[in-house]
């Protein structure tokens, strides 16, 4: 089996069993990333020198004995985590000047696990979008159809794992970042519970709804990947004190008696046939090895986006009124006085999208409007976290389509941002609540993938990855790859 | 002041429609030049955005208490209030446009 085609659970096994050596492997896939990124612009930054000197430290550690699952594996990580010495854009011109000055807790950790660091993945400025298109470094081509969108906004971590120019990627998940990006490229996409992974040196878009998580070739990857970047850190007030289970180690737990719940408002208008019906027929393959399924209605699920559209813009308008063109990032040419200096540099600054959304979050926390839109989606947060609650007080997990349709062209919906927004539809729901969620591959309709999601309760990330473990190792949809990337 | 124009088209909520001068303020408020050729775009897509948020007010929520936090009853940490950092205030303004004596310049403010 060449390389590429191996999952970084496999890599790692190869590297430990000596069958090639860590430098080898970084070497195949930064020629990989050389062949296939300009034309799929994943990546802003290629780390080459780091990634070798990485690896070579990582063939001393192994030959040492000390080596673990992930000790040489190469990763990318999404440009939204900052990294030291290294540019840290988060696709915007507004940070297109930045070097971090220190590494973002994941970043370290996975650094600590021996990974090597390929380089840096492209991706919706700011996290605000849903099909890479809002970059100030240009739109992520989809490696299925290079004239479709990845999905976003780990639009670029997505497009490297599926096109195997990266075994894994991380990703950050606020609205559906990771979980619809992975269903449109045909990945796992694991987002995990609000609190589970350190947000220290991840670049905040909307606080109470932002989390850190993996793109993968399979849950297995995800499951490793995952257990080495969770856990507690003291410089992020919202990290949950609790021990982090071996992800890997609970992988095999059978599908046998597993509670499904099947969201009746998922499967509505907007949802496209042929993804319906691959989601559909997955639920119905769990049935029969076991599982037992439900249908249940989550009657408020439906007011999802527009709650999400009230919270993330407010937080988002107070999280980037950091960026005033003083201390980092970019600043105007020739400011007359201090208004002129923070008006043009974020004017500069910010693209479309980013100035929308905080034109939104300023106007909805606006004196006399507060009540009347933040409160009021707050309450509605409520409800639709009641309906989630409710729903796990009869089942283990619940399941639908990740994303209504496959990947659509780029272009498509540059022009109407609510249609942009509506195609989260299905994943808000999960960030509103805190709750964790994968996406894993269930089918290709017209040569695209399609997803299905399981969402369960707070800290169950094990029952998620065992169920989609599961999954693959029923069928071989996670292991399908574009044919000129194959 | 910002003004907000109701027109009762749904009989279940409002429609909101912004004006040129409305975006005007807001983009003052969050402190971004917005170009002439920018604003009729705004103008339209904030009312749209609004417009779509608008369904929220037929959700009935008389007696729900706001939501703030997914992970209830986790508060948030207090630690000893001492020196944990070292002082590396030339690194980190090696990010800055402009830096006089580790001082961060801006134009002057008061003439």
């Amino acid at each position: 089996m060449s390389l590429h085609a191996s999952t970084a659970a496999e890599i790692g096994r190869g590297l430990r069993a000596k069958k090639y050596s860590s430098v080898e492997v970084a070497k195949h896939f930064l020629g990989r990333i050389e062949r296939a990124n300009p034309g799929l612009n994943a990546f802003v930054t290629v780390t080459a020198e780091r990634a070798l000197a990485d690896a070579r430290r990582a063939d001393e550690r192994i030959a040492r004995g000390h080596g673990g699952p992930l000790t040489g594996v190469p990763l990318a990580h999404k440009d939204i985590f900052c990294t030291a010495g290294i540019l840290t854009s988060c696709g915007s011109r507004m940070l297109s000047n930045f070097v971090a000055p220190y590494d973002a807790t994941v970043v370290e950790r996975l650094d600590a696990a021996g990974m090597v660091l390929l380089g840096k993945t492209n991706m919706d400025e700011f996290a605000m979008g849903s099909s890479n298109e809002t970059s100030y470094y240009g739109p992520v081509k989809n490696p299925w159809d290079t004239g479709k969108v990845p999905g976003g906004s780990s639009g670029g971590s997505a497009a490297a794992v599926a096109s195997r120019i990266a075994p894994v990627a991380t990703g950050t998940d606020t609205g559906g970042s990771i979980r619809q990006p992975g269903a449109l490229t045909g990945l796992t996409g694991f987002k995990p519970t609000y609190g589970r992974v350190s947000r220290y040196g991840m670049i905040a878009f909307a606080s109470s709804l932002d989390q850190a998580g993996v793109l993968a070739q399979s849950a297995e990857d995800a499951a490793l990947v995952l257990g080495a970047m969770a856990g507690f850190d003291a410089r992020d007030s919202t990290s949950v004190d609790a021990p982090v289970p071996d992800y890997a180690k609970g992988l095999e737990r059978p599908v046998k008696g597993l509670r499904i719940g099947i969201i009746r408002e998922f499967f509505g208008e907007g949802l496209d046939a042929g993804t319906g019906a691959a989601v559909r027929a997955a639920i119905d393959a769990f049935r029969k090895e076991g599982a037992t399924v439900t249908e249940l209605s989550l009657p408020n699920l439906p007011l999802s986006v527009p709650t999400y559209y009230v919270v993330a813009p407010a937080e988002c308008s107070s999280n980037l009124s950091r960026y005033d063109g003083v201390r980092f990032g970019h600043r105007c040419k020739d400011p007359k006085d201090l208004l002129d200096l923070y008006r043009r540099s974020r004017g500069e600054g910010f693209g479309a999208e980013v100035k929308r959304r905080i034109m939104t979050g300023t106007y909805v926390l606006s004196a006399g409007y507060y009540d009347a839109y933040y409160l009021k989606a707050q309450k509605v947060r409520s409800l639709i976290n009641a309906d989630f609650r409710r729903a796990f007080g009869q089942v283990d997990v619940l399941m639908g389509p990740t994303a209504p349709t496959p990947a659509f062209a780029i272009g498509a919906k540059t022009d109407d941002p609510i249609l942009m927004y509506l195609n989260d539809i299905y994943t808000i729901g999960a960030n509103l609540a805190g709750l964790p969620a994968v996406s894993v591959p269930c089918g290709l309709v017209d040569g695209l993938p399609v997803g299905l999601q399981v969402i369960g309760p707070h800290f169950s990330e094990e029952r998620l990855l065992a169920t989609a473990h599961a999954w693959q190792c029923a069928t071989d949809w996670h292991r399908r790859v574009p044919a000129a990337y194959a | 002041m910002i003004s907000v124009k109701f027109f009762p088209l749904f009989p279940s909520g409002a429609l909101v429609t912004l004006t040129r001068r409305d975006v005007e303020n807001i983009a003052h408020l969050a402190r971004l030049e917005i170009t002439e050729a920018e604003l009729p775009v705004y103008v339209s897509s904030l009312s749209s955005i609004l417009a779509f948020v608008e369904q929220l007010s037929g959700a009935a929520t008389d007696d729900v208490v706001p939501m703030a936090h997914p992970l209830e009853g986790q508060v948030q940490r207090l630690r000893e209030d001492a020196v944990t950092e070292s002082d590396r205030r030339e690194y980190y303004q090696r990010n800055a446009p402009a830096v006089e004596a580790g001082l961060y310049l801006v134009p002057k403010v008061i003439e």
